[in-house]
């Protein structure tokens, strides 16, 4: 038994989880200040981007560490290259918490007005995808990862709903642009935090299964 | 150019000690295949009992049926002619101490009765060449022998020893363990040349080694094959719990 080894692995999921809380809190915070125009909250938003930014180095350099000190095979390498990848998407994550947040202070200039687009609603959607596969990793449940990705279709519909809808309403009441391009720009990056909730699942599925369900696909065997 | 090995239903004892069961194994040509396990699993039992090295042992014995091409070794072949066709390199480079480098490489084809020199010249730069120490030794064939060179260049001089009766298969039982990174990145390398030609079988504890040269790997545990496939499967995604647990440090 390797127990440093075993020991840095548990460290390096431990650190993404932290990673993954403020990504959590990141996209909860800038969806409220959508919903109250809290612009207070989008400053703790931005506020919060470069320790993300500082923890997604911190865990790649972890995990390069390990693979070229620990020479990690089977499940304990699908394991790391999954850290490696849920890390990027949790900065990405981050990334469109931010661009909602920027979308939320520029709505601030503008009258506050009804919108066709329920963007509560698709946040609820796309932050209970990123918990859940995030429930996934931590549990190593490849179930769990599974039917996160059914909930991906639900999002995407939901944004092209809001694209219709308010390109409708930008040719109906053009002096709603602003606001409703607002809404469309944040609908769509909430569609793209599902997309990440998604690829995180992913690979919760190939770290436990060894399968590569990317893309619809299951990798050959051989 | 290499054969395939097929190993039906091999049990081998050493005295009451049933130390190989039931195994059954497609090994292709031309290929590298690995052998891994924990110390005793059996693994280089194996190795032995496909040149029918394990019955050298008076105590040992072996039963099944291993087909190195279409001559089953155990019913159609004596043991000096499977030699011929099976060379072997161990652990511990062996080279005849007392012997030239040259005489070394030459000594397979001597003892099968060979006396040209002409054809004994050729073999021998063949051999040194193929196994990657010609330019270092050429200039003193003769004059040095087989144990002043160094553990690596020894190594090499073994293969290439093994590689002048121009076998089908070389076997391979640690060849890289004894030597330092360099001298195993060029064992490395020379497996990695010599595959093309030979079908060659290497025991090795080295798992970087195997997942580095072998296409297929099989897992070796207390005597039975635990499981067999291509190498990039069983390092990444292996089917079996129990090879799981090995090649991830959990036992063993």
């Amino acid at each position: 038994m390797r127990i440093k080894f075993q020991q840095n692995l548990d460290e390096l999921k431990e650190r993404l989880l932290v990673m993954a809380g403020l990504v959590e809190q990141a996209i909860q915070r800038s969806t409220e200040a959508y919903s109250t125009r809290d612009t207070g909250l989008c400053e703790m938003v931005l506020r919060s981007e470069p320790a993300i930014n500082r923890m997604e180095r911190e865990i790649d350099q972890a995990a390069l560490d390990l693979l070229a000190m620990e020479q990690p095979m089977a499940v304990d390498l699908r394991f790391i290259i999954a850290v490696i990848r849920i890390n990027a998407d949790l900065e990405r994550v981050g990334d469109q918490a931010v661009n909602i947040a920027q979308r939320v202070q520029d709505l601030g200039m503008f009258a506050n007005v009804d919108v066709p687009v329920d963007i509560p609603k698709l946040a609820s959607l796309s932050s209970a995808m990123v918990r859940k596969a995030l429930q996934a990793f931590i549990e190593g449940d490849a179930d769990l990862a599974q039917s996160v990705l059914a909930l991906d279709d639900q999002v995407d519909e939901m944004n092209s709903a809001a694209f219709k809808s308010l390109s409708t309403l930008i040719g109906q009441r053009p002096e709603m642009t602003p606001q409703a391009l607002n809404a469309l720009i944040i609908s769509r990056n909430l569609e793209r935090v599902g997309d990440h909730a998604t690829n995180i699942a992913e690979d919760v599925i190939f770290w436990v299964r060894g399968a590569d369900v990317r893309h619809g696909a299951i990798a050959e065997e051989e | 150019m290499g054969v395939d090995i097929h190993v039906e239903n091999l049990n081998a004892w050493y005295g009451q000690t049933h130390t190989l069961k039931d195994i059954n194994l497609q090994i292709p040509a031309n290929h590298a295949t690995a052998l891994i396990g924990p110390s005793g699993c059996g693994k280089s039992t194996f190795v032995r009992c496909l040149n029918r090295m394990h019955e050298t042992n008076p105590i040992a014995r072996a039963e099944g049926t291993v087909r190195i091409g279409d001559i089953d070794i155990y019913k159609d072949a004596s043991p000096v002619e499977i030699r011929r066709r099976i060379g072997m390199v161990f652990q511990r480079p062996n080279p005849f101490p007392t012997m030239s480098i040259y005489d070394n490489v030459a000594s397979g084809l001597k003892l099968n009765g060979f006396r040209n020199k002409r054809v004994l010249d050729e073999v021998v730069e063949r051999s040194l060449k193929s196994a990657a120490l010609w330019d270092e030794v050429k200039d003193d064939l003769k004059k040095k022998s087989g144990a002043s060179i160094s553990g690596g260049q020894q190594q090499r001089l073994c293969i290439a020893r093994a590689l002048a009766v121009d076998p089908e298969v070389l076997l391979m039982d640690e060849p890289a363990s004894a030597l330092d990174p360099v001298s195993t990145a060029k064992i490395e390398d020379l497996i990695f040349e010599l595959k093309s030609q030979y079908t060659i079988v290497i025991v090795t504890h080295n798992m970087q080694q195997a997942a580095r040269v072998a296409e297929n790997t099989g897992f070796f545990l207390t005597g039975t094959l635990v499981e067999f496939g291509k190498t990039h499967k069983i390092f990444t995604n292996p089917s079996d719990k129990r090879t799981e647990d090995y090649i991830t440090g959990r036992f063993g």
